[in-house]
């Protein structure tokens, strides 16, 4: 175990070091920078300007010194929004970020299993039938459709919503729906699937043949294998939900990180770039190393750091 | 469906109840209380409806800081929460602010403002010359860590350029003193017949000299301490502002609305239902974007009371690339000029009452206390597909082509711009039979190559700094930070600069006359197309809310009904 956490920790400083170069080499090579503006900006006061902020060193310096700020923990002051420190903008707006995930999250997971366990004892009936229509309209269509359907729909014609913000409880009805429509659908398939497939398995056929009871095959037998693949696509899913609902936060008006890191971009705002791009980085890798564990946990032939010995 | 929508009510109520008490918004509700509580007090003059505004500023403002603010976004807030010197009205017109009247010497030069002694600061404090003083050394300082991008709008005050790009290093040689606490005297470069709307503009307000201590006071609404109708009462960053009035302020009657909230909301359509919903009260400058042009047909149909055309003193227009060939021909720049049908694209394509341009500077600039475009004719050329044809030919003989090479038009992503490009290379084909490329190109990238000159023909607007026809014809003279198009004509620089200088009204009004002249009817260095205007949403409930020829918001005297 402690061997398998100091490779996971080299492996993880590794590829923040790589994700942080690359972003870096990347943000530097598209044309532009924080300070172009539609009315020309006279010469001395775009020296100035550039200087403050270190731009005017060359390429490599200006790395090794972010770097070094960064070791220290200090991801620097955005270029763009005077005054105000890259970690403040985290601080403000990823909680509506994390809150909005979490609640996608949950709602996937719930939606999606229930659905799949329904389709796969229902198998080739009418529940079946309409799970599985339901899961190929969330995979088909996009979250911004989905979106701005939702928002018309449930805000406009029938107002039982606001359109905008994540104030009250009910707010996050709308953007959590619009952002788990995809992770629900491909949920249910992918628990549909293996259910059906755990279902037809000898043990199962053993379980039966002993005189089980069903609920008992399934709480034992059933779901603790079939649920497996779903956990496997928790980590990728978290990841995602959180940081890549830009689109859903665009159009619900949520203040979240995800509009936030869109903006830099276009604004060239290199320090915020760099920032949030090895924020979300950290909750990636996090994402990924908390599924390895877990599967642990849930399937016992796994163990972490050991080698399989002789284990069928 | 309504299982799902009450399962997710549940794990929604859940997390946002466990959420709430450890994140900042928690405290925000708290802080807004506070005013409520102070307006109560009040004697209730209508009782009936909640005197309220809400309206959207697309972006979190970059900065609150009047001297480092640049962006529309952060002006729109600050005309509210700051006042100037002077201040304008719902035509762009001076009128007093902080000054309660001024004395300009003879030569245009010196300027001597007298403050009202009732001004004060948000938190009581008297507003004096001083904190003009500060304010105006503080944005030129080349010393202090911070720099306002947008200094060398005080370049015009004498020694500011020096002193900022440190020729001078002595403070008291710039040409801003309080000579008590409320006079204020002004010396400048060149006499200024628009000094007076520069000072209503953000980088001359005043700035309380707790400022001094704390760089990051602007960053949030606890320390923001500003002189304006409003206050800032709360600030969720990249969500809302909330205002207040401010107590203090000397025109404290004046102000009928008790709270003000700007969301930060960029999706056209969420904001056309928020409209909808009666979250919004508004729509329109200075959001970018605003009312997307198709819905403006239908808005008009359906909201017939609520829906407004307001020109704006602004001008859309193509650049050439002067400096590269074929375009370094005037007759092939006039055929193309010649060769398009500006009303056909402000009827069927912009649709919220552009008007068709032929000159550069917009109706609504002002000179010699009138419009400029009332005095000067703005028709320096016509629309002529025949004469296009010849002028084009005659050109390419000029250049030694035989055909007009394929070219590319470059715009910034913007569906608009793509289908006045789409329009105008269509013309073009069918007029002169050219071809064209229309490219788009992300707004940074965009800016960067056309002040590279590495374009063809690419789109352009300019909206007026001040009122003033010098705003437009600076642009284009040699040296110019703003010239990329490459254009260089000695005569025209002559006239400009001359206007400058000039301290005589009508004389300068015809020097710049001859400038535009020489710039469109002669050379036609640009390609005019059209005098902007936009659409707006307005609740009809909502009074006295408007946007000035300059695009300026003015909310602060609004008021519910």
């Amino acid at each position: 175990m402690v061997r398998y956490m100091l490779n996971k920790f080299v492996f993880f400083f590794l590829a923040m070091f790589v994700l942080s170069s690359i972003t870096f080499i990347l943000m530097k090579a598209i044309p532009g920078d924080p300070f172009i503006s539609e009315k020309a900006v006279p010469p001395d006061v775009k020296a100035r300007l550039l200087a403050q902020y270190g731009l005017d060193k060359p390429l490599f310096i200006q790395y090794t010194t972010y770097l070094t700020n960064l070791l220290s923990g200090d991801l620097g002051i955005s270029m763009k929004l005077a005054n105000r420190a890259v970690v403040d903008f985290i601080r403000d707006s990823f909680p509506l970020s994390l809150r909005l995930g979490i609640a996608a999250i949950f709602t996937s997971v719930i939606i999606g299993v229930t659905l799949g366990m329904t389709a796969a004892f229902r198998h080739r009936k009418l529940m079946d039938s309409t799970a599985m229509v339901i899961a190929v309209l969330g995979v088909s269509v996009p979250s911004f459709v989905m979106a701005a359907i939702l928002q018309w729909l449930f805000a406009v014609r029938i107002p039982m919503f606001n359109v905008v913000g994540l104030v009250q409880a009910k707010d996050y009805v709308l953007p959590t729906l619009a952002l788990s429509a995809m992770p629900i659908a491909y949920i249910a398939r992918l628990t549909r699937s293996n259910m059906l497939e755990v279902l037809h398995s000898d043990y199962i056929k053993t379980a039966r043949a002993k005189g089980l009871n069903s609920w008992t095959i399934m709480r034992r037998h059933v779901l603790r294998n079939g649920i497996l693949p779903v956990v496997t696509f928790l980590g990728p899913l978290t990841a995602n939900v959180i940081t890549g609902s830009f689109i859903i936060e665009q159009i619900f008006g949520i203040g979240g990180l995800g509009k936030i890191y869109v903006q830099s971009i276009g604004n060239r705002d290199y320090s915020l770039i760099m920032g949030i791009t090895i924020f979300y980085g950290l909750i990636l890798m996090t994402a990924r190393l908390l599924t390895d564990i877990a599967y642990g946990f849930i399937d016992p032939r796994i163990k972490l750091g050991k080698r399989k010995e002789g284990a069928a | 469906m309504f299982v799902l929508l009450a399962l997710m009510l549940s794990v929604s109520t859940l997390l946002s109840a466990c959420a709430s008490s450890t994140t900042p918004e928690a405290n925000k509700p708290t802080e807004t209380q506070k005013p409520n509580n102070e307006t109560k007090t009040d004697p209730p003059t209508e009782t009936a409806v909640k005197q309220e505004f809400r309206f959207n500023i697309g972006t979190e403002p970059p900065s609150l800081d009047p001297g480092l603010a640049q962006d529309v976004t952060s002006s729109t807030i600050l005309s509210a929460t700051f006042e100037g010197l002077t201040s304008t009205d719902k035509d762009s017109k001076v009128i007093p602010g902080v000054a309660e009247k001024w004395d300009i010497s003879p030569d245009g030069k010196k300027y001597t403002f007298t403050l009202r002694q009732n001004a004060k600061w948000s938190n009581g404090d008297p507003v004096t010359a001083h904190d003009f003083e500060y304010a105006w050394k503080r944005v030129l300082d080349p010393t202090l860590p911070q720099t306002s991008p947008y200094n060398y709008q005080l370049y015009y005050i004498k020694n500011g350029e020096a002193y900022f790009t440190k020729k001078i290093t002595d403070p008291n040689q710039i040409g801003v003193k309080a000579t008590s606490d409320y006079t204020l005297e002004v010396e400048l470069e060149d006499p200024t017949p628009y000094f007076l709307d520069l000072t209503a503009f953000a980088t001359y307000f005043p700035i309380h000299k707790s400022a001094k201590n704390n760089p990051a006071w602007a960053n949030e609404a606890n320390t923001l301490i500003s002189n304006g109708p409003f206050k800032v009462s709360s600030w969720a960053h990249s969500s809302q502002i909330e205002f207040v009035p401010n107590e203090h302020y000397h025109k404290r009657d004046e102000i009928k609305l008790t709270k003000v909230t700007a969301v930060m909301i960029e999706d056209t359509n969420a904001i056309l239902n928020m409209y909808e919903t009666n979250a919004l009260d508004y729509i329109g400058p200075p959001t970018n974007g605003g009312i997307p042009s198709e819905q403006i047909p239908i808005l008009q149909q359906t909201k017939k009371d609520e829906i407004a055309i307001k020109p704006l003193a602004a001008s859309y227009y193509y650049l050439f690339n002067n400096k590269q060939k074929p375009f370094d021909n005037k007759k092939i720049r006039k055929a193309l000029a010649l060769s398009i049908n500006r009303q056909l694209i402000t009827e069927k394509i912009t649709l919220s009452g552009q008007k068709p341009a032929f000159g550069i500077v917009p109706p609504g600039i002002n000179i010699v206390n009138d419009e400029y475009r009332n005095q000067v004719d703005g028709n320096f050329f016509k629309e002529d597909v025949a004469e296009a044809q010849k002028l084009l030919a005659e050109g390419l003989k000029e250049s030694g082509l035989d055909k007009m090479p394929e070219f590319t038009l470059i715009y910034n992503t913007n569906d608009l711009h793509k289908k006045v490009g789409q329009a105008v290379a269509d013309m073009w084909k069918q007029n002169l039979n050219i071809d064209v490329k229309l490219q788009n190109i992300e707004w940074t990238v965009f800016l960067d190559q056309r002040s590279a000159l590495d374009y063809e023909v690419a789109r352009a607007g300019w909206n007026p700094d001040y009122n003033d026809p010098v705003t437009f014809l600076d642009l284009y003279t040699t040296g110019s930070g703003n010239n990329d198009i490459g254009f260089s004509n000695k005569k025209y620089d002559d006239l400009v600069k001359a206007a400058k200088k000039e301290v005589d009204l009508v004389k300068r009004r015809d020097l710049l006359a001859s400038a535009e002249k020489i710039l469109i009817e002669e050379e036609m260095a640009i390609l005019p197309i059209y005098y902007n205007a936009t659409a707006q949403l307005l609740k009809p409930n909502i009074k006295n809310i408007y946007v000035d020829p300059l695009a300026n918001f003015h909310f602060a005297r609004g008021y519910v009904e």
